[in-house]
């Protein structure tokens, strides 16, 4: 294990040469900027702008708020890895969405009708979610793969779909019961066997951290392993590289594009998990929705790095958990959604302009040592 | 689908291996298709009784439906005919609700507010031309992005706006004023509504013919009038103009508009500007027109559904207002609540593939699709013939499942721009 963490920490203080703090910078700036236009959002509102954050800040060091704040990263990070996945070799998965819900909701109901011991039963609840994730996504990758039919439209229908799909199956003709004191209806409760126990490592509060939080690590580092430890990862890379040099070295690309799809799915499938065995225990009508579109903005945040995705799901977290205390002080907390919209957009722009400082930087390195060389030539042409 | 294209009185096996022919459009074969359609329409509806198929409120409730998809679809098309594919248009959309509510309240006008809406979408269309055109960043980054700030832009309006207002709330505006309507006065025929009194005999094909012409022509919003016209406008601006052209040659291949002398970036703008606008106009409907307020996730998915209808439409305008009405036409039946009239629908697929595979097997002769669409159309009419309703979760997916099925079993015959979604530099083709 030792060994491990140190290639590891190896590869990230590798990456932390001149190249690796100037992609620092992006995510930086993009923050500061964000902050910059919630102030003056803030300050047009005729809310004080900068004490605002300052109590937003503070309310989410509290540790109840830090707990939740854990909680939905762990969701967010599951999410953003099954983006990544795809990212990795050029393939949008947007239906990570709709994946992870229908996912959720069988996963739910397989869950609630049988009775097992406990390792067994949260195993099958998981595979049942894996699975159908997996299927769901298969049906976007055969599209493409077979047709041709862009994933990015696909998903994009299947989301459709399967929010359809879910709804019709959450009907009380067919998998769902009544919500014991309210209007709501969900699946059958998950019994006690099929349910993670959290765990109490935040003292102070008597909120627990969802206990799946040690499987949305495991994913972190399997994700890690996988993509840059195996031959297959090494393909998946080389794919989203450039697909005609993929092709060149052996590569059978429609393969890796149904594999990496499927892959994508099954880890979308894992979304869910956390809420599910962890709080809800129940698919039921408030369960919560478009965290596959948090996913890919926390994708792109973290450069579909393992580590940055941590960061990104956790600054995410932060951001939703801080808007809690917002409510009491009278301004909206949709301000949250603002700053992430813009943190998102900002740093993707950010990104690309250092990108394109760094190739600038490297043809001006090039032309310079090409003029050094050979004198007489001409200027290479840029 | 394209049987009208195929409708040439060219020996049948020529060229079996032709490639995808040009939709040629006519006023005929368009005539004839629409009269073919309706004489469908009122043959299922004489034999499933489901009069909802061409009521008069059917048909008004499908064009107030199909009106905003139309309207993402038409931005659709201008942003993806420069060559941006434009994802955000859901985004644009929902701002395009709250600023269109906004403004007519504000300004106690509903023009106002449809000026608004456009202005509204039109933001959101300029921010993702910076990020895309400008700073060349993934087109599908910049929309998931847009969508993202859209909604939480919106969200936070409405609640910094409308919920001082009498009436609002944070989630819902004030009841917002409304376009003018206006209606052909038929009951000037007679001492009553003529077509009204023909439309309640149930009367084959006239009684059908009375009820979509009630429909089309009774209490239209001038905005869907408005709406209506961008389609032609639209098809004007692009192809019969040399802006058009010089927006197009930008989406097939933006090098060689380049070395023509064509300012790429600057049509780009434009035409991902107006397709926001165009999107903001949709939400502004769905607020103005379609419901009389604003209400929190009122665009429903309706950005993606324009964006499915440009694509069923094979990014032309003619083809996207049909796939606009498709889609609108069954949500309508839906929210009609007639579970009969939508079922009655699977009867009507069944006829035209059934035509599909006749048409297959003797004018173009491939036995083997032909045998593959007559047995789908079996299969519907099996369907059809054992249920007597289509669940209503199922009925939404219409357009998404359609669009699923044209791109994978008639993608040879689509024709994308072909730098559609391409990162274009200036100065890039050296």
């Amino acid at each position: 294990m030792s060994a491990k963490e140190s290639t590891f920490a190896d590869r990230l203080l590798g990456r932390v040469s001149p190249a690796g703090l100037l992609s620092l910078v992006a995510p930086v700036t993009a923050i500061v900027f964000a902050a910059l236009v919630t102030m003056v959002i803030l300050a047009l509102t005729g809310a004080p702008p900068l004490d605002t954050l300052v109590v937003m800040g503070e309310y989410a060091v509290r540790p109840r708020s830090i707990v939740l704040t854990l909680n939905s990263a762990t969701t967010y990070y599951l999410s953003a890895l099954a983006v990544a996945i795809g990212f990795k070799m050029n393939l949008f998965n947007i239906g990570v969405d709709g994946q992870y819900r229908l996912a959720a909701l069988t996963a739910a109901a397989v869950g609630g009708a049988v009775a097992l011991p406990a390792p067994l039963h949260v195993a099958l609840i998981i595979f049942v979610a894996v699975l159908v994730g997996a299927g769901w996504a298969a049906i976007a990758g055969l599209l493409k793969v077979r047709r041709g039919v862009s994933e990015v439209i696909s998903t994009i229908m299947l989301n459709a779909i399967a929010t359809a799909l879910g709804s019709w199956l959450l009907n009380k003709e067919r998998l769902a019961v009544e919500v014991g004191g309210s209007n709501n209806i969900g699946t059958k409760p998950i019994p006690p066997s099929g349910q993670v126990p959290g765990l109490a490592i935040v003292s102070g509060t008597q909120t627990k951290v969802f206990g799946l939080i040690l499987l949305s690590i495991a994913m972190g580092v399997l994700f890690h392993i996988v993509i840059n430890r195996t031959r297959f990862g090494f393909d998946l890379r080389a794919t989203g590289r450039s697909e005609s040099a993929a092709v060149a070295s052996g590569v059978n690309v429609k393969r890796m594009i149904l594999v990496s799809m499927v892959l994508s799915g099954a880890v979308a499938g894992l979304v869910g998990m956390p809420q599910l065995l962890g709080a809800s225990h129940s698919y039921s009508l408030d369960f919560p929705t478009g965290l596959g579109f948090t996913g890919i903005a926390i994708a792109l945040l973290g450069r579909n790095h393992p580590v940055g995705i941590a960061f990104g799901a956790l600054l995410w977290a932060f951001l939703d958990t801080s808007a809690g205390i917002l409510q009491i002080k009278k301004i909206s907390p949709d301000i949250v959604t603002i700053m992430q919209g813009v943190i998102v957009l900002s740093v993707i722009i950010a990104y690309e302009l250092v990108h394109r400082y760094q190739i600038a930087a490297e043809q001006r390195r090039v032309s310079r040592q090409l003029a050094s060389t050979a004198p007489a030539e001409e200027g290479t042409p840029a | 689908m394209s049987q009208n294209a195929l409708a040439t009185p060219e020996a049948p096996f020529q060229e079996p291996k032709r490639p995808a022919r040009k939709f040629t459009f006519t006023w005929r074969t368009l005539l004839l298709a629409v009269g073919a359609l309706i004489l469908l329409l009122s043959f299922t509806r004489a034999v499933t009784g489901a009069a909802d198929l061409t009521s008069t409120g059917a048909i008004t409730a499908s064009i107030a439906l199909a009106v905003p998809i139309g309207l993402a679809g038409l931005g659709g098309l201008w942003a993806e005919r420069a060559g941006v594919v434009n994802i955000g248009l859901e985004g644009m959309m929902i701002m395009g609700t709250w600023s269109g509510a906004w403004g007519a309240l504000y300004f106690d006008n509903p023009w106002a507010g449809v000026v608004a809406g456009a202005i509204g979408g039109a933001l959101g269309g300029l921010l993702h031309a910076i990020a895309t055109v400008t700073f060349g960043v993934d087109h599908i980054i910049s929309g998931v992005a847009i969508n993202i700030l859209g909604l939480g832009v919106t969200q936070f309006l409405s609640k910094v706006t409308f919920a001082e207002m009498k009436g609002g709330g944070d989630s819902q505006s004030p009841p917002v004023p409304k376009p003018e309507v206006v209606s052909v006065p038929w009951d000037r025929l007679g001492d009553q509504d003529p077509l009204r009194a023909l439309e309640a005999k149930q009367w084959f094909l006239l009684s059908d013919v009375a009820g979509i012409l009630r429909g089309l022509t009774t209490n239209v919003s001038l905005l869907t009038i408005l709406a209506i016209l961008l389609v032609p406008l639209s098809y004007y601006v692009l192809w019969r103009t040399a802006f058009g052209l010089r927006l197009r040659s930008c989406g097939e291949s933006p090098v060689a508009a380049e070395s023509l002398g064509v300012n790429v970036y600057l049509h780009k703008y434009v035409a991902v500007v107006v397709s926001g606008a165009l999107a903001g106009l949709g939400g502004a409907f769905l607020a103005q027109v379609a419901a009389s307020a604003y209400r929190e996730g009122q665009t429903g998915g309706r950005g993606f559904i324009g964006l499915a209808a440009m694509i069923f439409g094979n990014w032309r305008p003619g083809g996207l207002a049909g796939g606009a009405l498709l889609f609108g036409y069954t949500d309508g039946l839906q929210l009609r609540g007639s579970g009969a009239a939508v079922h009655a629908l699977l009867l009507v697929v069944a006829i035209l593939l059934a035509a599909v595979a006749v048409h297959q097997l003797v004018r173009q002769g491939r036995a083997r699709t032909a045998l593959i669409t007559g047995v789908a159309a079996v299969v519907v009419f099996v369907v059809f013939a054992l249920t007597d309703s289509i669940p209503p979760e199922f009925t939404s997916v219409t357009p998404h499942i359609t669009t699923l099925l044209v791109l994978s079993l008639a993608a040879q015959r689509l024709r994308p721009p072909a730098a559609n979604g391409v990162i274009y530099r200036r100065g890039q083709g050296g």
